[in-house]
């Protein structure tokens, strides 16, 4: 289960760590561990002098004897330099073995030195299989890790072996554990990036989940006039204009309130004494929602089928009514003219652009009504 | 913070009736009664730990009543463990909040976005109930821009806002702070993710009254974008009480210099990059005036106690903060890449040092130095560079040993290595008898004692037996069900355990919930616990704020189970991956006990049992 994590990802970087790692022991800066690894790479040595699959087990019974006993030696991990081999000799295997062996040997300490040789012959078998070094690696550890939580209980090898086999490939050693070192994201990035820090040193994977809704929600940016803060509503969440209408007025009603009279917004007990925001659709109200298409028109809301409408918007706005009183009728007769116009053709698509083109089919008096409602619209300055 | 119970927890013992000392029912209480409420209310105010105060409103009604009149701080540790409605009816005069909303384990990704610990209904019904706020510190909430700017709106005596691991807000909302909290004491933004959408960044410093402010500690060195520094100077020099700043890292070390000229009497001081602005960088070949000058502008803040800040240091800068190094308690390098020998110049100077947190980068070889300078060492934490599970340690046993010899009266520390020996880890345990917070992560998982081979039973085990005021505790590495037997058995104040990746079977949970009679917050990771385990603890769970097990062994019938068996408790599958759709396993559970039941607001990938 849990062992497959571990050091799943090392073994492409242990191939390419064997020069390294010999820097790593020349230095002498660190602790212990390091030694490990010289004794532990000269005991590798010694195994792999040696043939192939039905000889292993007698050897490695003979090599895990003398280096059980060199372990054992009070206090010290170095072997007396006898073997002679040159580790830079040795290839890219080895640096598997390196890992593999620095766990084998450690569980060897508890003096379960016959489940110990158990393990490496073990290990000899799947090596002689040549499966998938990962594979390998993984199958290895998690008898390892049984070994040490077994404690002594000598189960079979060949069944730790195809056991731990058959369930070594559960988890895609590329995958990094979630969260794991437990640090928070803005501490993540100092090993790779130098001055000065990106912006993102807060959360790398924050924008991911910034846009991460269970990623089929329609969030689209509603600003009220009067108030700084904007605010966002889901499309997909409403099937109606009704509905639209109500969940505006759930999301500035308070602040609209607190904005007008901060103490009494206070002192209210009741919060449904606020005044709600209504006739939104209708332009009776004290504001009328208006929307944004994504040609950049600027449109009431409420006129075209609602789909039409959740598909073309792009930005809403929650403005005064009384700003949009000259050029709202216009924008209104627009928008009611190009509605019926288009809908007269029983075309589908783009009602205003469509409705355009449908305009200047039909002549040039609409197009010049069209032109006169535009120009008073800008004239209004509504928008 | 104390780990405290909440308000509610009092008001669940009331509730149900269990105080009735003054034989009255519901009609109000005689008049020598009420006098005695008087006198009561008088003497209570003086009260002020939440767990004095919970006791106290268990005595009878007429204490009840009095106790809710007179708790001036609310402290609620589970935003969902009780309802703002609730907690507003039952203390009618709070003056300042505390409020903490998810996990823990979301710093780390393990809760998935939209979970939860909205701000919005605790504004909503604060600034209905409490026009006269004036503090409000939240941990791990959910905050939009939209409910600061409620906040802003409807506290008109509000001083104090702290926001730690927070997100969901931007420079919007903190404008609206700056300008309409015309009382603003406080306004500390303490490791949250401040963002703003594309380019509506805003310039919320020139937003703060234009005449001289009451600010006395403005901390923004989390936030992302750049302040305007023109303001933030002005700002400073307006505020004559100010003692603490924290700028972010895009202040370099020309202006910080500028900022402490105009705030000498600051006492805790967050230095932004500590770096050069680029452009003057040619400027400084060898960097040697402008030290000097930075150094004797340190030298005027003969006030300072707390450098924290750091992001871009520069080494050859790091000697002007010499002069103040003497007077320093605190001291946060954990974002400074320095090795050994840039550390060590200056922390031989730091004697007075209680608080240090470092990056490994300065290796064993640095914490030698600590160790052998900083003999007042309260609090430690070692952070790694390169945070991965297999990347190269800097940091060892070595090190912990080193510490644990010079600083006898550690108290807590926090150290990220790659591997550990149970040798040093027991050194520890004996030299530092004071240690209330023990947090050793082993990044390297199911990493046994490098030095044996063993498991890390022994360390933590002696930590639990030796360290006997240990409260929090943090576990990793190959740990078997005996360190739980360990914590099981010695670790009986314990209130908060970390697990990851640990434990053989259920009998290690068990260990812990049958064991810890102290514990109250537990969160696992990772490891092979299964439904017998989450059933053994069912005597408990109402005594814990939360539990939290991800990537176990549990199953749906188990926790349905726990879930029948205990009603207050508030059990949440969260199933937000698709490997999750299992139905049977569950591979994230997260429970706390509640007054209000299962929550309205949960998302879709939440299941309520």
């Amino acid at each position: 289960m849990e062992e497959d994590f571990r050091k799943g990802e090392e073994c492409p970087q242990l191939l390419d760590l064997i020069p390294n790692e010999r820097d790593w022991m020349v230095n002498g800066v660190g602790g212990v561990g390091k030694r490990c690894g010289v004794s532990e790479e000269k005991k590798l040595e010694l195994r792999l002098g040696l043939p192939g699959g039905e000889d292993w087990p007698a050897v490695i019974g003979k090599t895990e004897e003398h280096s059980v006993e060199s372990v054992l030696s009070p206090g010290r991990y170095k072997l007396s330099k006898t073997s002679g081999i040159n580790p830079s000799s040795v290839g890219a295997k080895r640096g598997f073995f390196d890992t593999v062996e620095s766990k084998t040997e450690a569980f060897q300490q508890q003096q379960q030195q016959h489940a110990g040789f158990l393990q490496l012959q073990a290990k000899g078998k799947e090596l002689s299989q040549k499966t998938n070094g990962r594979a390998e690696q993984q199958s290895l550890e998690r008898k390892a890790c049984g070994f040490s939580a077994a404690h002594g209980s000598a189960a079979a090898p060949s069944g730790n072996a195809a056991g731990a086999n058959n369930s070594s490939q559960t988890r895609t050693a590329t995958t990094p554990v979630v969260g794991w070192p437990p640090v928070r994201s803005f501490r993540r990035n100092l090993a790779s990036t130098s001055k000065p820090p990106l912006e993102s040193e807060n959360g790398g994977l924050k924008p991911a989940i910034k846009l991460e809704n269970g990623g089929k929600g329609l969030f689209m940016k509603i600003n009220m006039d009067g108030i700084p803060i904007g605010r966002k509503v889901d499309l997909k969440a409403y099937d109606s204009y009704e509905k639209l209408s109500l969940a505006v007025n759930e999301l500035f009603q308070g602040l609209l309130a607190a904005q007008r009279d901060p103490l009494a917004a206070g002192n209210q007990k009741n919060p449904e004494e606020k005044p709600a925001i209504t006739g939104l659709l209708d332009g009776n109200g004290e504001y009328t929602l208006v929307y944004e298409d994504d040609e950049g028109d600027k449109m009431l809301v409420g006129d075209v089928p609602w789909d039409m409408f959740v598909s073309t918007a792009k930005r809403l706005r929650v403005l005064k009514s009384c700003e949009l009183s000259a050029s709202s009728l216009v924008a209104h007769f627009v928008v009611v003219t190009s509605a019926f116009l288009f809908l007269s053709p029983g075309g589908s698509g783009r009602q205003e652009k469509n409705s355009n083109r449908v305009l200047e089919r039909k002549g040039s008096v609409v197009h010049c009504a069209l032109n006169i409602c535009c120009f008073l619209a800008s004239f209004g300055r509504c928008f | 913070m104390a780990e405290d119970e909440d308000g509610g927890r009092g008001g669940a013992g009331c509730g149900d009736g269990a105080g009735d000392g003054d034989g009255g029912a519901d009609a109000p209480p005689p008049f020598s009664d009420r006098v005695l409420e008087n006198v009561l209310e008088n003497v209570l105010q003086f009260l002020s730990s939440p767990r004095d105060r919970n006791a106290a409103s268990l005595v009878c009604r007429s204490w009840y009543r009095a106790e809710a009149q007179t708790r001036r701080e609310l402290f609620i540790g589970n935003c969902y463990a009780v309802s703002p409605r609730r907690a507003t009816e039952r203390f009618r005069r709070i003056r300042a909040v505390v409020l903490k909303g998810k996990p823990r384990f979301a710093d780390f990704n393990l809760v998935p976005n939209n979970w939860g610990a909205h701000f919005h209904p605790w504004v909503s019904a604060m600034a209905a109930a409490y026009p006269w706020l004036e503090k409000l510190c939240l941990k791990r909430i959910s905050v939009a821009d939209s409910d600061l700017f409620l906040l802003a709106h409807s506290f008109p005596n509000f001083k104090e806002l702290s926001l730690i691991c927070c997100e969901g807000f931007g420079t919007a909302g903190l404008a609206a702070i700056a300008e309409k909290c015309r009382h603003l004491r406080v306004l500390d933004l303490i490791e949250d993710y401040v963002e703003d959408e594309e380019d509506e960044t805003m310039d919320w410093i020139s937003r703060f009254p234009e005449t001289t402010t009451s600010l006395e500690s403005l901390g923004f060195d989390c936030v992302g974008s750049a302040v305007n520094f023109e303001a933030l100077e002005a700002l400073v020099a307006r505020s004559p009480a100010l003692w603490r700043l924290r700028v972010n890292h895009h202040v370099s070390v020309e202006q910080l210099r500028r900022l402490m000229a105009r705030a000498p009497q600051l006492t805790h001081l967050g230095t932004g990059s500590f770096g050069s602005a680029a452009a003057a960088a040619p400027l400084l070949q060898g960097g040697g005036s402008s030290v000097v000058d930075l150094a004797w502008t340190f030298a005027a803040s003969k006030s300072l106690v707390c450098l924290s800040g750091f992001r871009d240091v520069e080494p050859h800068y790091l000697p002007a903060i010499y002069p103040v190094c003497d007077n320093l308690t605190s001291l946060n390098f954990s974002f400074a890449e320095i090795a050994a020998e840039e550390l060590k110049p200056v922390i031989r100077r730091c004697h007075n040092l209680q608080n240090f947190l470092v990056l490994d980068t300065v290796g064993d070889e640095g914490l030698q130095a600590v160790a052998a300078t900083c003999k007042d060492l309260r609090e430690l934490k070692v952070f790694p560079l390169d945070a991965r599970e297999d990347s190269e340690g800097s940091v060892s046993d070595v090190g912990l040993i080193a510490i644990s010899e010079g600083c006898r009266k550690l108290r807590s520390i926090l150290y990220f290595c790659q591997q550990m020996t149970n040798s040093a880890v027991i050194t520890m345990s004996q030299n530092c008898q004071d240690l209330m917070v023990f947090r050793l992560c082993i990044m390297g998982l199911h990493r046994p004692d490098h030095r044996t081979g063993e498991p890390m039973d022994e360390g933590f085990g002696a930590i639990v037996r030796n360290c006997k005021k240990l409260r929090r505790l943090a576990v990793s590495g190959l740990l078997t069900d005996k360190a739980f037997a360990y914590i099981g058995e010695y670790g009986k104040l314990v209130r908060t355990l970390s697990v990851a990746f640990a434990g053989n079977s259920d009998l290690g949970l068990r260990y812990v919930l049958e064991g810890c009679n102290k514990l109250q917050k537990l969160e696992i990771r990772d490891s092979p616990f299964g439904d017998s385990a989450l059933l053994s603890g069912l005597h408990h769970y109402y005594n814990m704020r939360f539990v939290w097990m991800s990537s176990c062994k549990l199953s749906s019938r188990g926790c349905k189970e726990v879930a029948q068996m205990l009603p207050r408790l508030v059990v949440e599958v969260i199933r937000d991956r698709d490997e999750d759709h299992d139905n049977e396993a569950v591979s994230k559970l997260y429970m706390y006990r509640s007054l209000a039941g299962s929550r309205n607001d949960a998302p879709s990938f939440v299941e309520i049992l």
